[in-house]
């Protein structure tokens, strides 16, 4: 799968996870850039993540992401040797 | 089917939905691991089944600071329900670290401080025992060593047991039960917990708010009470129409039989912890019947049923004349049937009742029924096997009534006798399980566990009524009870008035208010209140006091209700006294 529609599939997650439907990504979104995103979401985000990609991240994994755009490479490498 | 966890937060997220009409319980989560998604998945599954909480979640690993501190948020908060989370792996962190012989002492010393919080916390307490970790550092060899990590959790969990009945307080939540039947793989995620501190995964967090709410639902009235059965490829393999009694599949011999007959071992064992069997079936009854009266192989037999319904009708309709006999609600019911169609069929029809997708295949059906934990409790006396046999009475007095044409004639041919006597140690247990699965007859609704009926029992400012009633058919048990409270030298008050559905109508109403107004007018009263609560199920007795000549309190919210006892003339009831 490319970036974009990693993306555009982790946009679909977050409105879901957060129940906003004005929550827009792109790669460079950081968790100060939404409200809601705090610790206790992110766990839910990830585990939303996990199941639609049908991935497993490492507890490495899970603190080693800046923004979004390195979530997404991640899944795509997971994905990729799937 | 549970909902997941992100259902779960979104119903508690919901700002759209009114709840201001629900029941709200007051409920405290104490917790040694991370609990903050474990307190969202409890108010979404409790929001599900009509509670809203009001819920106190003490910070992460407080534990001990609540509960050693008298004046803590803890004990201001004063919940109803406690819920104490110890979890197995800070109890592993805490064993690691002990000498090898501390490490014998493990779980005493954790029996000791939770038997000390049943004395010092409030209310009910219900405390998580502990799923298994298996360390594998002695192998299967660990069941041989007393300093095991093993062999300690082992020893914890039974004795958890012990204590529980010793402590009428507290309640065990069983989250190790729960992890033997989906794994230890599905209880703990090991990325997510190294990161936040959540020793439960997310996907087990709706079972285990479910299993709390199963207690906690049972505490308050809200709890099965009936089984209904279909029979076809059901309780037998086959069709007992085109195969006849003697080839239905029970039993070793023929077929799956196995499958059915554990089936039937099963809903056996309902039906003697108290929970009533009714029959629904697509069939002529006297083809239905056979297998119960002449196939050896048959489990349940026909004393086991207290309502056998075996015709051509809409399944919808027959579950609506079993719930007028026995008398219950539809949301205390259970209907299981192989069939898809009838299932949805009863669905549609009754929304309250429970309908367990049952699997294709019977030899699935009993974990997948255990799965579902149909029937928590929070009280079992061994009188509760009696329950069915009670029932079934009652259906012989509804077909003796039909030949009288005046109710009087009725009732007086009855031969009716009560007991009346205190609360003592041999009807206590019965009391207070009268006062927590009561919702219709109950002017105030209040439920009491035993050691609350100890208590009073045991208090001079209340006089305490229990009630039997038996007649030309047989016993009735313990049926009514009423709590009377003094308020001054001249008033009691009725604190509480419960009364079983299985003896409406017999005049027992008249009879108990006679027996009040008797003991108030000896001990130097003059007046009786007594206070309606209304709920969503006590509307029988919403006019109970105008009834029997109380006048009602102008401006009483809830509606109270005064009997001025000069000049009182007891009503006739048909009922003669027996006094203990």
């Amino acid at each position: 799968m490319e970036e974009k529609k990693i993306i555009e599939e982790l946009q679909n997650i977050f409105r879901d996870v957060f129940d906003n439907n004005d929550i827009f990504i792109n790669s460079n979104t950081v968790a100060e850039d939404i409200e809601e995103w705090d610790s206790l979401s992110h766990i839910q985000l990830i585990f939303e993540v996990e199941k639609i990609f049908h991935v497993k991240f490492t507890s490495r994994e899970m603190l080693s992401w800046d923004n979004i755009g390195e979530m997404a490479e991640t899944i795509r490498n997971k994905m990729n040797r799937l | 089917m549970l909902s997941q966890f992100k259902e779960l937060r979104r119903i508690v997220n919901r700002i759209d939905v009114d709840n201001s009409n629900l029941a709200t319980l007051k409920i405290s989560l104490l917790g040694d691991s991370s609990t903050q998604f474990l307190s969202v998945a409890l108010k979404g599954v409790a929001l599900e089944r009509g509670f809203k909480l009001d819920l106190f979640e003490a910070d992460y690993n407080q534990i001990e600071r609540q509960v050693e501190d008298p004046n803590s948020d803890l004990y201001s908060f004063n919940a109803n329900y406690t819920i104490v989370f110890f979890s197995t792996h800070k109890l592993l962190q805490k064993y690691n670290l002990l000498a090898d012989e501390q490490r014998n002492n493990l779980a005493d010393e954790s029996i000791n401080y939770i038997q000390m919080m049943c004395k010092t916390i409030p209310g009910k307490i219900i405390l998580f025992n502990y799923p298994e970790i298996e360390d594998t550092v002695f192998g299967s060899y660990a069941n041989k060593v007393t300093t095991s990590f093993t062999y300690q959790v082992r020893k914890l969990n039974f004795n958890l047991m012990n204590i529980c009945l010793q402590n009428s307080n507290l309640f065990i939540c069983d989250t190790a039960s729960l992890q033997n039947k989906f794994g230890r793989n599905w209880m703990f995620d090991g990325s997510k917990y190294v990161n936040t501190e959540m020793v439960l995964s997310i996907d087990s967090l709706p079972f285990i708010s479910s299993r709390l709410m199963d207690i906690i639902c049972a505490a308050e009235g809200k709890f099965k009470k009936c089984i209904i059965i279909d029979l076809d490829n059901t309780i037998w393999g086959g069709i007992v129409g085109d195969d006849g009694w003697e080839k239905v599949q029970i039993g070793h011999n023929l077929g799956i039989g196995k499958a059915f007959t554990e089936f039937q071992h099963w809903i056996k064992k309902l039906k003697q912890r108290g929970i009533i069997i009714a029959v629904c079936s697509k069939n002529d009854e006297d083809k239905a019947k056979e297998p119960f009266i002449k196939n050896p192989e048959m489990v349940l037999t026909l004393d086991d049923i207290a309502v056998f319904i075996a015709n051509w009708e809409n399944k919808a309709d027959n579950i609506q004349v079993i719930k007028n006999i026995l008398n219950i609600s539809y949301d205390s019911m259970v209907f299981i049937d192989d069939n898809p169609f009838e299932r949805n069929i009863v669905r549609e029809n009754i929304p309250d009742i429970t309908v367990p997708e049952l699997p294709e295949d019977p030899g699935d059906y009993l974990e997948y029924l255990y799965s579902l934990n149909l029937f928590e409790t929070v009280s079992f006396s061994s009188l509760d096997n009696d329950r069915t046999k009670q029932y079934k009475v009652e259906a012989e007095r509804v077909v003796f009534q039909k030949k009288f044409t005046k109710e009087s004639d009725f009732l007086k041919s009855l031969d009716m006798v009560s007991t009346v006597s205190g609360f003592d140690s041999y009807n206590i247990p019965r009391v207070a399980q009268l006062s927590q699965r009561s919702n219709q007859f109950n002017l105030r609704t209040i439920r009491y566990s035993e050691t609350e009926i100890a208590a009073i029992e045991n208090n001079d400012n209340y006089k305490t009524l229990a009630f039997t009633l038996s007649d030309k058919f047989g016993e009735n048990g313990l049926i009514c009870i009423v709590i009377l409270r003094t308020i001054s030298n001249e008033t009691i008050f009725v604190d509480s008035w419960i009364m079983s559905c299985r003896v409406l109508k017999r005049g027992m109403e008249i009879f108990a208010l006679n027996t009040i107004a008797d003991y108030a007018i000896k001990n130097g009263y003059n007046h009786i209140i007594g206070e309606y609560i209304p709920t969503q199920k006590n509307g029988i007795v919403a006019n109970l006091y105008i009834d029997l000549g109380f006048k009602k309190i102008n401006n009483s919210i809830p509606p109270q209700f005064e009997l001025d006892l000069n000049g009182f003339i007891p009503k006739e009831s048909y009922i003669k006294s027996h006094f203990i």
